[in-house]
């Protein structure tokens, strides 16, 4: 019999976990880029990878404290964005999207390569850096928590800080977003010809966007890799494009589409691999291998982006009339 | 693909040693050799263990780079001081041994066997590799020798991904789609294969034949199931393009769903080179290349001399006035995606061949690569694409004679962003496309 309470429990219990929130908040970052800004960014898992690695490089290479492993990652990025926006930001949409992939591309494949194992782990990746974040801790050791949201202290700890991130990212993409800067960054995704007619320099704002929704990507890399290793094959292009899932679920051009849809995606995605795993187990699908059920996750997910794009291009919280897909 | 094209020779009879260029070639490719010094690696994390023991007249050697690969898997190790080395591997399957000749002592060779060994399990969860190691000097080719060699298998790498880059050019300049499911158009053409001619048992090339008229087949359903009606819904390019990165994943997934993760082999694959002065091909590669070639002609005959042809281009060019004057647009975006659609499947079956193997994402692994060989001819230009193609294929085998092998894709994608620093709209692009 199918236990239906360890399927909900499972569920219930990515609702606030730190990769929810770090989906969260590269899905935040792709919002300013793709969503107010109009910039088809698909190297996000670029950014998320140099969040990763430069935590991780910087904590164990150089010995690095927290605060300055998280400005070396937040550096690395801003100067990836740079680099990427330099040639990019004047191309075709288009141009722009195969661009940014191939970057993203570079950047995992250089953190894979066997060249520089010493430094990067090189396929296997790195781990044991997690020392001085857990050094911060304030919170007493001991298990808190009820039903199925019982943690340790660390995994509290972190939780917390993953989240007040994603609440800041959030009231700060608001407020910006409120501002005379965010208007001009909307007048670019509806007419870059008119922002330009304007006297604006459309060129140094996509490269300003590109910029603070790299960072938040960066960010949401380190959040990311704080209850797991750093493994560079989980920085492939599908991770942008499971971000861009969540975003498109959400919906693009708003604040709280990125954390609800991240919220959403999570959930469906584990209450759904874990009723056909155990339906499975249970005999339900006798035509099917447990391995095979795993499988069926991606599938999902590919069917929910079609469906929504064309059904929905707004996402859930959307506004049709705010739609960054111009055509 | 390793940079050395080593020859063991047991009696020095041409011993060949050239220094100088390969001497650079062959310290890059030792750099990430002298790294980890652990004679264990991941033998806590996984249930399953290679070991060995590496000795020479009962000697132990030291600092000896073995490499385990399979599965999806690698991972490697340096021999510790009694010659001794351990890799866990995740599961019971059958994983290639390497062990890098270069990290032997001078005077050392692989005597027989090779220095690549696939490993079985037994029934037990520990199974021991050796490479029997006897007295000998490697011979080298020389530098001019191998980039010859890697010249042409560029020229070969480079023409199958043309072969899928203009069906991927044809569809963007007709429905302005940057298409990602493309990758799944490519490997598509080798599961078809592999089915008809090793579950099915046909003769391989009665198999690749239906293959590719399945493919044309698939590239047809895909447009008239997917593409067409959201063209009649008037949905825009790039919420098409989204479309297509979410089929291109679901399709992806459901190809494994069916075929599994492994990697399974074509019939004749894996044929023994053939020896053109520096030149080693197989029998395989010389009809692959024959065949690109060919087809490529017959597109380009198709594109300029024929009615269709010439209609496309004006598509191309300028959907509404080609209306205008009476050109059958959907019939015209129809062909094309079968066309396309058979490209891809026969150069995903090429593709097999070259790399060897077929797996499920083997048409998204070199998506990229197609997508910048595109770009770097100019998006929606078929000539452009073929440029663009072969100048990717050469510069990722090229690449190999200085960058190790893991980073050769590397190079191409470089290229590509460079390419579009100093020319946006392409090699043969046209400036307006830019936009």
């Amino acid at each position: 019999m199918i236990d239906w309470g360890a399927i909900f429990s499972n569920a219930a219990v990515e609702l606030i976990s730190p990769t929810t929130a770090a989906y969260a908040l590269a899905a935040l970052g792709l919002a300013v880029h793709f969503g107010y800004t109009g910039l088809l960014n698909f190297g996000q898992a670029g950014f998320m990878a140099l969040g990763a690695y430069g935590y991780a490089i910087s904590t164990l290479t150089f010995g690095f404290p927290v605060w300055a492993s998280v400005l070396v990652g937040i550096g690395a990025s801003v100067v990836f964005a740079l680099i990427l926006g330099i040639p990019t930001l004047r191309l075709r949409a288009d141009y722009l999207a195969i661009v940014t992939i191939a970057a993203a591309e570079i950047v995992r494949l250089l953190f894979t390569t066997n060249t520089f194992q010493p430094v990067t782990g090189s396929a296997n990746g790195l781990s044991g850096y997690k020392g001085g974040f857990a050094d911060l801790n304030p919170i007493p050791p001991g298990t808190y928590g009820f039903g199925p949201f019982e943690y340790n202290a660390y995994d509290w700890w972190l939780r917390i800080v993953a989240w007040t991130v994603v609440i800041l990212a959030c009231l700060f993409t608001w407020q910006i977003m409120r501002s005379p800067w965010g208007r001009v960054i909307k007048g670019i995704r509806e007419d870059e010809d008119a922002v330009r007619a304007l006297g604006k320099n459309v060129y140094a704002y996509k490269m300003q966007s590109l910029i603070l929704g790299g960072v938040f990507g960066t960010i949401a890399g380190m959040i990311f890799v704080l209850p797991r290793a750093v493994v560079p094959s989980n920085y492939q292009t599908s991770l942008t494009f499971f971000v861009y899932a969540i975003l498109l679920l959400g919906g693009a051009a708003t604040i709280l589409g990125p954390v609800i849809g991240s919220m959403i995606f999570w959930v469906l995605l584990s209450f759904f691999s874990g009723f056909i795993a155990r339906a499975v187990e249970a005999g339900w699908l006798p035509f099917m291998t447990s391995i095979q059920a795993g499988q069926l996750r991606f599938i999902l997910v590919g069917v929910a982006i079609m469906l929504i794009v064309i059904y929905r291009p707004q996402g859930i919280f959307g506004n049709k009339k705010e739609l960054a897909f111009v055509k | 693909m390793s940079n050395t094209h080593a020859v063991r020779n047991f009696t020095p009879r041409r011993v060949v040693l050239l220094l100088g260029l390969l001497l650079t070639a062959l310290t890059f490719s030792t750099l990430g050799a002298g790294a980890a010094h652990a004679d264990e690696i991941n033998t806590d994390q996984y249930d399953y263990v290679l070991s060995g023991n590496v000795q020479f007249d009962g000697e132990p050697i030291e600092d000896v780079l073995i490499s385990v690969e399979g599965s999806g898997y690698e991972a490697e190790v340096v021999t510790d001081a009694d010659g001794k080395w351990r890799i866990g591997v995740p599961e019971k399957e059958t994983y290639s041994v390497a062990l890098d000749e270069d990290t032997l002592p001078k005077g050392v060779v692989v005597a027989k066997g090779g220095a690549e060994i696939d490993a079985e399990f037994g029934l037990t969860k520990v199974k021991s590799v050796n490479f029997f190691l006897g007295e000998g000097e490697r011979s080298t080719v020389s530098f001019f020798d191998q980039f010859v060699n890697r010249f042409v298998n560029g020229l070969n790498f480079g023409l199958l991904l043309a072969l899928a880059a203009i069906g991927m050019s044809l569809i963007f300049g007709t429905t302005g789609l940057s298409n990602f499911a493309h990758a799944e158009m490519i490997t598509f053409g080798a599961l078809a294969t592999l089915t008809l001619s090793v579950t099915m048992g046909l003769p391989i090339w009665v198999a690749i034949i239906i293959a590719i008229l399945l493919s044309g087949v698939f590239g047809f359903g895909l447009d008239a199931a997917v593409w067409k009606p959201l063209r009649k819904k008037g949905v825009g390019l790039i919420p098409l393009m989204i479309v297509s990165i979410g089929l291109s994943l679901a399709l992806r997934y459901v190809f494994q769903l069916f075929y599994g993760g492994g990697t399974s082999q074509l019939p004749g694959s894996g044929m023994a080179d053939l020896k053109f002065g520096p030149i080693a091909l197989s029998p395989i590669d010389m009809w692959s290349m024959g065949i690109s070639v060919l087809v490529l002609l017959a597109v380009a005959f198709f594109l300029l001399r024929t009615r269709i042809g010439k209609a496309t281009r004006a598509v191309s060019d300028n959907p509404s006035l080609a209306s205008a004057s009476g050109i059958d647009v959907d019939g015209v975006i129809r062909i094309v995606w079968i066309v396309g659609g058979a490209l891809a499947g026969l150069s995903g079956i090429l593709w097999a061949y070259f790399r060897p193997g077929v797996s499920w994402d083997m048409g998204f692994q070199i998506l990229l690569l197609v997508f910048a060989a595109t770009t770097l001819g100019g998006l929606g230009t078929a000539f452009g694409a073929l440029v663009g193609s072969i100048i990717v294929g050469l510069f990722v085998e090229l690449s190999t004679l200085w960058l190790p092998s893991d980073l050769k894709y590397v190079g191409a994608l470089v290229v590509l962003i460079l390419v579009l620093l100093l020319r946006p709209q392409g090699i043969l692009g046209r400036k307006e496309r830019i936009g």
